[in-house]
């Protein structure tokens, strides 16, 4: 009897590359749901438009440099690529913006370098930047928590830009509390003055801070799971928090404490769901650690000192370049290296 | 699903092929012609250097052919095999009635080993009894028997241990008598209770206090040698070192019996067990197998295929190879033959690009970084693949086990060892040549130079032959010689005493005491300062 030739080993497990971006897709919800209960109906659109832009893109590339397009759409990493921008960018950000990062990030980001796995950058934080230097006016139109339009008023307000006629734009948007705080200290009020306000509280604030529990929530699921690793989160939020403490030790009035910067400007989305994108991160232990620490410390920096209301998206792509050379100089010790 | 029934029987099939290469080394030498007769048990081929061993006749029969054919090997070449018919006689060669091996020595029971043909049955097929040897530096410290068993699927030693506990436990004092361990110590995985009980039943019926039972957790690979030799002792042998250098030998449970059948019966390696097992085979089982019966007619006798089958596997689902066809024979390192019904697909259609999850670095016993291996594996960069140690993967399959993107990470390390292998012949090659070329240069020249010298001597010989007499000169040196020679002989040579010759110890320690106190007398006259030390001068 004659049979077919492979090669071992001949057991494969159940895992595959759509599983681990659905899951971690399953765990954006949480943080998504508390989004929609502060924000309402808007993320929810911004999060449908990027997606259909994603996978329509990503579809055209697929054919353009001529791959199998069903396993790859399937894979859900464009889908994942739109849902994390979706959320980094602004709610009230128009939908040509979200188009033309969507755009960025999966073209230009991911497949002119070679498609998925072969990304030296996180797309979707390609496409923030791309977005974030070309038009810093529109990426600072925040919404204001509890505006209450409904679904319609909504899709008109994003699709077409026209604001219902009971309600003033300039009413429905406001400052993110990182912006706030840099305009509050550029006119050299104190610190305490805007912690007490609130717009930084759990109980009577915007929202944000329960919307960073939210993603909490679900990276602490993928940790569970270990579809993501925990040097990551664990060295990014590490980082920033001791960066914190050590200045608002130093200066309160002028510098921000740890709780502050932990819970405000998505660092835990970044710290959960954005740094941990694993083809762009690094990839040994040691290495990851010291990859999320400097974007932790990066974030931190362009944040208080920098020009950017927010600094994830460049502490991100900053660090990624650097990725190839910890991978390097933070190999494990392979079994046998160390002395007997 | 293949320990439900006792070990099947040997059965002597229609023919038997024996290829002369069954374990890592040399071949052996083949030692019959076509037609002769021989016996079970009979040498048929005889070690060729010292990695290897001779080959035995597993019954009687006659030599039909001597030639090459298809063997279970991952590259699919032919190479040289005997085929003997069997008589269905089984008669047996005289066998020498073996002593008992608590009085032979050390080296005396590894000469049996060898001459038994024992190898690793554990797959890997190094000859046993070198690994016995370990040196008259190195002292042993433990004999690690292998019963982890960690590939899924594969039983045989399981069966083993369940039903012949005490032959494998006799063979593995005997093992540790000739390697003279301090300790012994048997790591057997937690999945495999009956064969535990078994062996601690043994253990305590034969009184035996020199043999330590461990229980590991059932980890996969926790069978390989270097990761047993970590669970059960915590020594970490060297990265491309042998456990050896540790102070560590470790033997398999197989090569256990075959040792104990070897040395307390004198019967040579003739059959081993086989696990015949997978959804593609009606009757999963383990059963003893004369070495050489072909597998197509070993899977006929014991209950055949199913109609299912697609893939059949020699060796366990992790780390075996499969065949492409089984008019194969069964080796010594066949320990397993596993049919399955679908073809796994570990050709790289499904594969996905890899993401850099790092779930392969994870698992990996090891501690490589498989993502960065396969990503200069497959850019073909075999600098940087060393760079990442690739010589340290064991291809135990867990990183392709694992990988979400499907990628036959294994096969790309194995693609860029070969590579590097042949790159290293090649440049052994071309250096070898080089140094040939110009050691040829160098011999041109020295023979030209040789020719002149030679030219150049003659002509001044032609000149001064006829002017002085050069005998006169070479009579008056040697006479000076004879004179300094007597000359230092009268000087140089010690007063000894006369009639020296056939002395008794105490005399000899007479005069070496009366020796030394001359000499402590002498000494004592020229520095008579310090006392000399009395006690360490004379004892």
């Amino acid at each position: 009897m004659r049979f077919n030739k492979t090669t071992s080993p001949y057991l494969h497990n159940e895992n595959n590359v759509s599983a681990v971006m659905k899951r971690v897709l399953l765990a954006l919800i949480p943080g998504t749901l508390v989004y929609c209960y502060f924000f309402g109906w808007f993320i929810l659109v911004n999060i449908t438009i990027a997606c259909i832009t994603a996978v329509a893109s990503e579809a055209l590339m697929l054919a353009l440099r001529k791959r199998p397009i069903k396993p790859y759409l399937s894979d859900y990493s464009a889908v994942l690529t739109a849902c994390l921008l979706a959320l980094a960018l602004p709610t009230l950000a128009p939908w040509w913006l979200i188009v033309i990062a969507t755009l960025f990030a999966i073209i230009i980001a991911k497949h002119l370098y070679g498609g998925l796995g072969y990304n030296p950058f996180n797309p979707a934080m390609v496409g923030y930047v791309v977005v974030m230097i070309s038009f810093p006016q529109h990426m600072t139109q925040w919404l204001t928590a509890q505006h209450g339009l409904d679904l319609w008023q909504t899709l008109q307000l994003q699709l077409f830009g026209i604001t219902p006629a009971s309600v003033q734009l300039d009413a429905i948007t406001s400052a993110t509390p990182i912006d706030s705080l840099k305009t509050g200290l550029s006119l050299q009020k104190p610190i305490s003055e805007y912690i007490q306000s609130p717009l930084f509280s759990f109980s009577q604030g915007t929202g944000w801070e329960w919307i960073a529990c939210g993603f909490t929530l679900g990276g602490l699921w993928l940790l569970y799971k270990r579809v993501i690793s925990w040097q990551i989160p664990a060295g990014m939020l590490l980082s920033i928090s001791a960066m914190a403490i050590i200045f608002s030790l130093i200066n309160p009035d002028q510098y921000a404490g740890p709780i502050f910067q932990l819970f405000n400007g998505g660092t835990l989305l970044a710290a959960f769901f954005i740094a941990t994108d694993p083809v762009s991160a690094s990839t040994t232990p040691k290495g990851r650690f010291i990859y999320a620490i400097g974007i932790g410390v990066l974030t931190y920096i362009i944040r208080t000192w920098g020009g950017y209301p927010d600094g994830i998206a460049f502490a991100v792509l900053l660090m990624n370049m650097a990725v190839p050379t910890i991978d390097y100089y933070t190999q494990p010790k392979v079994f046998g290296a160390r002395k007997p | 699903m293949s320990t439900g029934q006792p070990i099947g029987e040997v059965f002597i099939p229609s023919k038997l092929v024996l290829p002369l290469q069954q374990h890592i080394g040399e071949a052996s030498e083949c030692l019959l012609k076509t037609g002769d007769k021989v016996l079970k048990g009979q040498v048929i081929a005889r070690a060729n250097g010292y990695v290897s061993v001779p080959l035995h006749a597993p019954t009687s029969g006659t030599v039909t052919a001597i030639d090459k054919q298809a063997v279970p090997h991952p590259s699919g070449l032919d190479a040289l095999c005997v085929t003997i018919e069997p008589d269905q006689q089984d008669t047996w060669i005289d066998i020498e009635t073996p002593s008992d091996y608590k009085d032979m020595d050390p080296s005396a029971l590894r000469n049996r080993i060898r001459d038994a043909g024992i190898v690793g049955l554990g797959g890997a097929g190094f000859p046993s009894f070198i690994k016995l040897n370990p040196g008259a530096r190195t002292a042993i410290d433990e004999l690690i028997i292998n019963a982890a068993e960690c590939e899924p699927y594969i039983t045989c030693d399981d069966m083993l241990m369940r039903e012949r506990a005490a032959q494998v436990l006799q063979g593995i004092q005997v093992m540790q008598h000739a390697l003279q361990a301090k300790r012994c110590i048997i790591g057997i995985e937690d999945n495999k209770p009956e064969a535990l009980k078994a062996l601690s039943d043994s253990l305590q019926q034969a009184g035996i206090d020199s043999i330590e039972l461990q229980a590991i957790p059932t980890i996969y690979p926790a069978g390989g040698e270097k990761q047993l030799i970590r669970v059960l002792t915590g020594k970490d042998t060297p990265s491309q070192g042998l456990p050896l250098d540790i102070g560590v030998v470790c033997q398999n449970v197989g090569t256990a019996c075959a040792v104990y059948e070897a040395i307390s019966h004198g019967r040579p390696l003739l059959s081993r067990i086989v696990t015949l097992t997978g959804d593609g085979i009606r009757q999963p089982a383990n059963h003893e197998v004369l070495i050489g019966t072909p597998i197509d007619e070993f899977i006929q006798h014991a209950g055949g295929y199913q109609d299912s089958v697609k893939q059949l596997i020699m060796g366990g689902p992790m780390m075996g190879f499969n065949l492409g066809t089984d008019q194969l024979p069964i080796i010594k390192t066949t320990n397993c033959l596993l049919a399955l019904p679908q073809a796994a697909d570990s050709g790289s259609k499904n594969a996905m690009p890899c993401i850099r999850c790092g779930a392969c670095m994870e698992v990996c016993p090891a501690s490589l970084l498989p993502q960065q291996l396969y990503w200069h594996a497959f850019a073909r960069d075999f600098d940087k693949v060393q760079d990442y140690k690739l010589f340290d993967c064991i291809e135990c399959g867990c990183c392709s086990y694992v990988c979400p993107s499907q990628i036959p990470l294994v096969q790309y390390y194995r693609f860029a060892k070969t590579e590097i292998w042949a790159q290293e012949r090649d440049k052994i090659k071309s250096d070898h040549a080089r140094g040939r070329h110009e050691f040829r240069l160098e011999r041109l020249e020295k023979e030209k130079q040789e020719r002149a010298e030679r030219m150049r001597k003659k002509k001044a010989a032609l000149q001064t032959s006829k002017g002085k007499k050069p005998a006169a000169d070479d009579k008056k040196d040697a006479i000076q010689a004879a004179l300094a020679r007597v000359k230092a002989k009268q000087q140089g040579k010690p007063a000894q005493g006369q009639n020296t010759d056939n002395l008794t110890a105490e005399q000899l320690q007479k005069i070496q005491e009366i020796d030394a106190r001359r000499a402590k007398q002498k000494s004592g006259e020229t520095d008579t300062g310090k006392k000399p030390d009395t006690n360490h001068t004379v004892e």
